[in-house]
């Protein structure tokens, strides 16, 4: 294991207790049956969660970031993310949200569409430009789609559940979404550190990386596989929570020796910390309402993304040559 | 070894056959547009052509599998970026990405190779111009391939640099017995690398042959309607110019 995925794994091994405890209830003081409930069934699935989630975003931030040769690329960017929003506005449309099960199944149809519908329109060929713009367009449609249905909604009730769980948030989760999203997360990181090698020869580009052996079509498919499980799993159960996949691989890049391959696990490990430790930050606030965790993390992620460009604007290199 | 065999690309180009010889220097030259990138990168693979074919061993590159084609042919595109600050090691260690092992040892003979090794830790970003160029060719030669394709390895070189290249792309044809096969600019450069020189011209094979034939005045005048002639011994030619009427 590598220094950086050692030194996350171990405040993350530390944070995950720490927030099992913590909260606008401490589970200290109060009696025991209360405090083991507390921690089973509402605490427990919530870290874990956050920990999936955190990870897959993580995850798919640093892959994107090493197939697109770019730091500021952030993985909600390619349509995967709203494209599973979509799926699950619409299920919040027709009201068939309640029944706990569809939500999710719906948002991951919707991931699963765009993915298609990306490997479609980029995959003969493989080139990086023709995968950024499609992405970018189907993200645009899905986002038009998005207003389209929010706009039409057919009640206040549905419009203001739309929104609120728009702005992604994690209360409230049971086991059932960490049986549905930790898997699929696993699945997708794995995928991508498969893809590993390949980002890492793509350091010199396309044409080299064709010449040394990649398979261009194949790593777009495993990307597409990779960012679909991880971030369509992410979204059906937490909503879309922004800038994680962005910043961390930032954090965690000067940990490392720089290369794709190097930062996958390590940027896994640091989404997990960072959505977890902000989650159980935000339920212990003194607010009337709970801050959503995504708002919260769009608070934190875009002055980081400003002083990532004034740091760009300084002669800075965000680990590129 | 690799051959092209009416080779074509759209209208970029339009049929070459030609045979690359083990343990020489190839040098591909041309006008502007004439069709010297296209060509190493239809015989590196990474292009796959429109019309005739490239064979490594009569085999056609396009139906080799991408990994055992990288294995053999090895090459260095044009002013490659590198988009993230890695060490020279690392990036010299990307050439054995197609064997799919990390042995130390060929890494660290092509950093030797290339008089790389005080410099093997340092970030890529640290290096200077030729420094770099050598860990790029260097990354090449960590694949132990029968053939090094390189596009333009010279350009942004100062002369030393130029000097010191040449001189290491000349001792991987003869002595190690590699296929060499090098774009270049400058044709008084070509002229003393090179072993054998094919002259592009629209897309075509104009001339093919050693330097002084491939390059004489009268191929120069018809492909760059320049009139010139060379100056010099065997291996230090110079190419004088008079003003051309083209």
């Amino acid at each position: 294991m590598s220094r950086a995925s050692a030194i996350l794994l171990a405040a993350l091994l530390l944070a995950i207790p720490l927030s099992l405890v913590a909260g606008r209830t401490w589970v200290f003081g109060i009696e025991e049956s209360r405090a083991m409930l507390i921690i089973a069934e509402l605490r427990l699935p919530r870290a874990l969660l956050a920990v999936t989630v955190g990870a897959g975003l993580g995850a798919a931030g640093a892959a994107m970031q090493g197939y697109l040769r770019n730091p500021l690329a952030d993985p909600g960017l390619f349509g995967i993310a709203p494209g599973a929003a979509l799926g699950a506005v619409l299920s919040f449309s027709f009201g068939l949200a309640a029944s706990g099960w569809l939500l999710p199944i719906l948002s991951l149809a919707g991931a699963g569409a765009a993915m298609a519908l990306l490997a479609l329109l980029a995959g003969r060929g493989g080139g990086i430009a023709l995968f950024t713009l499609a992405g970018l367009m189907i993200a645009s449609l899905a986002g038009a789609l998005t207003s389209l249905v929010i706009s039409l909604a057919p009640n206040p009730w549905a419009l203001s559940e739309i929104v609120t769980w728009l702005m992604g948030a994690l209360t409230d989760r049971s086991w059932a979404d960490v049986m549905l999203a930790a898997p699929m997360t696993l699945a997708g990181i794995v995928v991508l550190a498969r893809a590993a090698p390949a980002l890492d020869a793509l350091t010199l580009g396309e044409d080299a990386a064709r010449s040394m052996g990649v398979d261009m079509e194949k790593l777009l498919m495993l990307l597409v596989a990779g960012v679909g499980l991880t971030i369509g799993s992410g979204v059906a159960v937490a909503g879309i929570i922004g800038f994680v996949g962005l910043m961390v691989p930032h954090i965690v890049r000067p940990l490392t020796d720089r290369r794709p391959s190097s930062l996958i696990v390590p940027s896994a490990l640091g989404g997990a910390l960072l959505v977890l430790v902000a989650d159980s930050v935000l339920r212990m606030l003194p607010l009337v309402g709970e801050l959503r965790l995504g708002i919260a993390l769009s608070l934190i992620g875009a002055p980081f993304f400003l002083w990532l460009l004034l740091r760009l604007r300084r002669g800075g290199t965000l680990g590129l040559t | 070894m690799l051959e092209a065999h009416k080779l074509a690309l759209n209208h970029r180009l339009r049929g070459v056959c030609t045979k690359i010889a083990a343990g020489r220097v190839t040098a591909i030259c041309g006008p502007n547009g004439a069709g010297k990138s296209t060509l190493i990168r239809l015989l590196a693979g990474v292009l796959e052509p429109t019309g005739g074919e490239a064979l490594m061993d009569g085999v056609r590159l396009r139906d080799m599998h991408p990994r055992a084609r990288a294995r053999e042919v090895g090459y260095l595109p044009q002013e490659p970026q590198i988009a993230w600050d890695v060490s020279a090691r690392n990036l010299v260690s990307l050439g054995r990405l197609a064997h799919g092992d990390a042995r130390r040892e060929p890494v660290d003979a092509a950093l030797a190779a290339m008089g790389l090794e005080a410099l093997a830790d340092r970030p890529v970003s640290t290096l200077s111009g030729g420094e770099r160029a050598r860990v790029l060719l260097a990354r090449v030669l960590a694949g132990e391939p029968r053939c090094i394709l390189a596009d333009e390895p010279f350009a942004s070189l100062d002369l030393a640099y130029q000097a010191s290249l040449a001189q290491h792309l000349r001792t991987q044809a003869h002595e190690h017995g590699r296929a060499v096969v090098v774009v270049v600019h400058g044709l008084s450069l070509a002229h003393n690398l090179a072993d054998r020189v094919l002259l592009l011209n629209d897309g075509l094979l104009h001339a093919e042959g050693p330097p002084e034939y491939a390059l004489s005045p009268e191929n120069l005048r018809a492909v760059f309607g320049v009139e010139a002639h060379w100056l010099g011994e065997p291996g230090a030619k110079v190419l004088s110019l008079a003003a051309g009427d083209a």
